[in-house]
């Protein structure tokens, strides 16, 4: 369902408590929702919380798919 | 002044009032208009065709990133004397005051003001300042009110627009609005973006003798660009084609609306200027902007089209969607 | 922003069109149109913003269904709301229930006449309220699917750690599948496929739509909700009805695992329990809602503070019911943008940001 945005865990802190970042903008999050939460780590952040992580790997092997499938057609049709 | 903060008396005419005035209001506006307190200021304009306009200031918090209601009082009243061709000359400052504004907070936002006016080579006239009781005010508002002498050649009007005429921004958009919107009560992003405010007259006085050319400006802010480009083709024949890919956004203020859902053409700016113009000016107008500090983000974000009273995005993704004027206050989404 | 923009790329939007093009022509002779319903408001928001609908040939139609918490509470609710406003109470609220109108006024208008309402980014916020109003109750408007119910249920927790004793929950929480369940089951709904959401999904994991799929179901296709997730659920979904398949695909597997976030689900478990809940436009379906546990009664705002919550009133002539079981499109509502608008609402499915009319309205208004 809902709004959410992947940002990337900058601190960890007690209790749940942690930073998150995109493009440079932090903000409070809260990570007692995600098993072993380290700094660097993609989550899917909603309404504060931090539901899942993003399997950067699945991202980004996904993301080169798509540029290829991008490429492929420009070439196709100039 | 031993107080810290403002108290009834400041306004009330008597020994503290004039205090106020002597110690913060004159010697960061000028000795010359002000050094009398006149009720009234002379002015002597040199140009025939003169404009006039008032704006006020109510802001929360008064202080943001990138500014503070001070500065954004200047800019805004400036801006919307140059988006109808005009160089800012004179201006006025009424400040309401809520009792228990700390002297400091006041400081900053006059100095802000002051080096405002300053850097926009106008003068603070005249001005009024009154203070009302704790709970009132949120702190403090500004009106200010500015008149100014028009440059030659500028026939402005959305009458004027045809399609295939030209739209041009001066730089990216929404970094006001965000940057205002990220520091509230319960959201509070840090590193977020920073406010845009900031004077657009010297994009006007570049535009020198293609003036002509020149079919309507106007400053996007409250509303955004979606505001501004739906009230000039509403009930028009024309319409407005915009190319997202195109549209200049900061990487921290695209971040902040991703976060809070927000479209950022609905976002303000407040240093911001969006220009129509004959297709054939268009690439000079943008050389010159991007000579000057306030002009280095310009771009053509699109065109005028055929296409009667809509305002319709090219999405990065291929698609067209209606970009609509936005509903009035903007709230953050979770959905 | 890499996992933002990697998925929105003209140029395989236009190779992933084309596709959906190629496969829609194969079908052109089914009996009718092709009926893919997108159950998540935040995915009928993307494909308005991105203009999807457009983009796909005619005889396949996106259908939005029940996928917006707002628009499926019932009027009552916000009834309840302004009543508490009304008695003192501080509304702590996400902003997308602020312009509901409920049987009478919204929050908004409540706020307007001096009632305090908080409009919250995230529920943590209702924390910091509570504890700046040592004296005032705060209630937390409690509305979401199973995104949002585990953040909005930690407060429970939290406050409880805080020694918070003056915040509570006035839930409203709906479950997914027994909506879809729901859907199926209804004869006259022409559905053929179902795009799934995203981040119910990351919560809920893909497991649940299994009984969905199969013999007497339908192709699920799990998507993200950027446009090219969008568009290739699209084709995902047009290559099974093709072979005749109905069987559960995930292709947001970068977010979600079969099993889901059983973190998530755990502390839904603690504090929640399955309940009937009011669907509006569905009526009533069994254990499709989810409500605080007896033993959690202090943080049940509707318990602790003695409220009747009554139906409330729904305009006759709305057809927001019809709209969100996907029997009726916006433009069918003799009310839509002739009486109900974003600024005017009747129903919660022009008010809500992510309601379908409200969707209609803003991008395709000019299309209808």
């Amino acid at each position: 369902m809902c709004l959410a945005v992947p940002m990337e865990i900058v601190q960890v802190g007690e209790d749940g408590s942690g930073v998150a970042a995109l493009e440079g903008s932090r903000t409070a999050v809260d990570l007692s929702l995600i098993d072993n939460p380290a700094c660097g780590d993609f989550v899917i952040i909603h309404a504060g919380f931090a539901i899942e992580k993003l399997d950067r790997e699945e991202a980004d092997e996904r993301i080169r798919m798509f540029e290829e499938l991008g490429r492929s057609y420009v070439e196709e049709h100039p | 002044m031993s107080e810290t903060i403002i108290q009834l008396a400041h306004g009330g005419g008597g020994r503290l009032s004039r205090r106020l005035i002597a110690e913060e209001i004159v010697p960061r506006f000028g000795m010359e208009s002000l050094r009398d307190l006149p009720d009234a200021a002379e002015l002597k304009p040199e140009a025939k065709r003169l404009l006039f306009t008032t704006d006020s200031f109510v802001v929360q918090p008064l202080e943001f990133p990138g500014g503070n209601i001070g500065d954004l009082a200047v800019h805004g009243t400036v801006n919307d004397l140059a988006v109808c061709g005009g160089r800012p000359r004179w201006l006025s400052l009424s400040l309401i005051l809520e009792e228990g504004l700390p002297l400091s907070r006041l400081r900053r936002v006059l100095d802000s003001a002051a080096a405002a006016a300053a850097q926009c080579g106008l003068q603070v006239v005249t001005g009024d300042t009154k203070v009302v009781a704790r709970g009132q005010a949120d702190g403090l508002y500004i009106n200010s009110a500015g008149i100014g002498e028009m440059f030659p050649g500028f026939d402005l009007g959305p009458g004027r627009v045809r399609p295939g005429d030209s739209v041009l921004v001066s730089g990216p958009l929404g970094d006001h609005g965000l940057a205002v919107m990220a520091v509230r009560e319960g959201i509070r992003i840090e590193g977020g973006p920073v406010s845009d405010t900031g004077p657009v007259h010297r994009l006007v006085q570049a535009i020198g003798e293609l003036a002509p050319l020149v079919r309507f400006m106007r400053d996007p802010t409250r509303g955004g660009a979606a505001a501004v480009l739906n009230e000039l083709v509403e009930q028009r024949d024309v319409g407005v084609e915009l190319t997202e890919a195109d549209i200049p956004v900061s990487p921290g203020t695209r971040a902040v609306a991703e976060m809070l859902g927000l479209d950022v053409l609905q976002v303000a700016s407040e240093g911001r200027l969006f220009l129509v113009c004959a297709p054939e000016a268009a690439e000079q107008i943008m050389a010159r902007w991007h000579k000057l500090p306030e002009g280095g983000g310009a771009a053509c974000v699109g065109r005028i089209s055929g296409e009667a009273g809509r305002v319709i995005l090219v999405t990065v993704s291929g698609g067209r969607r209606l970009v609509d004027v936005p509903q009035g206050e903007l709230l953050p989404r979770i959905c | 922003m890499k996992y933002i923009d990697g998925f929105r790329d003209a140029g395989a939007a236009a190779a992933l069109r084309g596709d959906i093009a190629s496969l829609a022509e194969k079908l052109e002779n089914y009996e009718r149109r092709i009926g893919i319903m997108e159950v998540c408001g935040s995915h009928t928001m993307a494909i308005a913003r991105c203009g999807i609908r457009e983009m796909l040939p005619d005889n396949i139609e996106l259908i939005s269904g029940p996928g917006c918490p707002v628009c499926v509470t019932e009027p009552g609710y916000i009834d309840a709301a302004v009543e508490l406003a009304n008695r003192g109470v501080i509304i702590a609220s996400f902003g997308d229930m602020i312009r509901v109108r409920g049987s009478g006024m919204s929050l908004a208008d409540c706020r307007a006449r001096g009632g305090t309402v908080e409009v919250c980014y995230s529920p943590t916020a209702a924390l910091n309220l509570a504890a700046a109003h040592p004296d005032r109750e705060v209630v937390f408007l409690a509305i979401g699917f199973e995104t949002t119910i585990p953040p909005v249920i930690s407060l429970a927790a939290s406050a409880a750690k805080r020694g918070l004793g003056n915040l509570s929950l006035l839930t409203a929480f709906k479950l997914v599948p027994p909506a879809l369940a729901a859907l199926l089951a209804d004869p006259e709904l022409a559905i053929d496929a179902f795009l799934c959401p995203a981040h119910v999904s990351a919560i809920i994991g893909s497991r649940p739509y299994l009984p969905f799929t199969g013999e007497s179901g339908v192709p699920c296709v799990i998507a993200g909700f950027e446009p090219l997730d969008i568009l290739l659920a699209v084709r995902a979904i047009l290559g099974q009805i093709l072979r005749g398949e109905a069987e559960l695909d995930n292709q947001y597997s970068r977010v979600v695992k079969p099993e889901g976030n059983l973190r998530a689900q755990a502390l839904m478990a603690e504090y929640l329990e399955p309940v009937n809940a009011v669907w509006r436009g569905l009526g009533t379906l069994p254990d499709s809602g989810l409500g605080l546990r007896p033993v959690y009664a202090a943080f049940d705002a509707e318990k602790k503070l003695d409220l009747d919550i009554r139906p409330g009133e729904e305009d006759p002539r709305c057809l927001c019911g019809e709209v969100i079981k996907g029997k009726s499109r916006p433009p069918d509502c003799p009310l839509f943008a002739a009486g109900c608008s974003p600024e005017h609402a009747v129903g919660p499915c022009m008010v809500s940001s992510e309601g379908t009319c409200a969707a209609y309205f803003k991008y395709l208004r000019n299309k209808v």
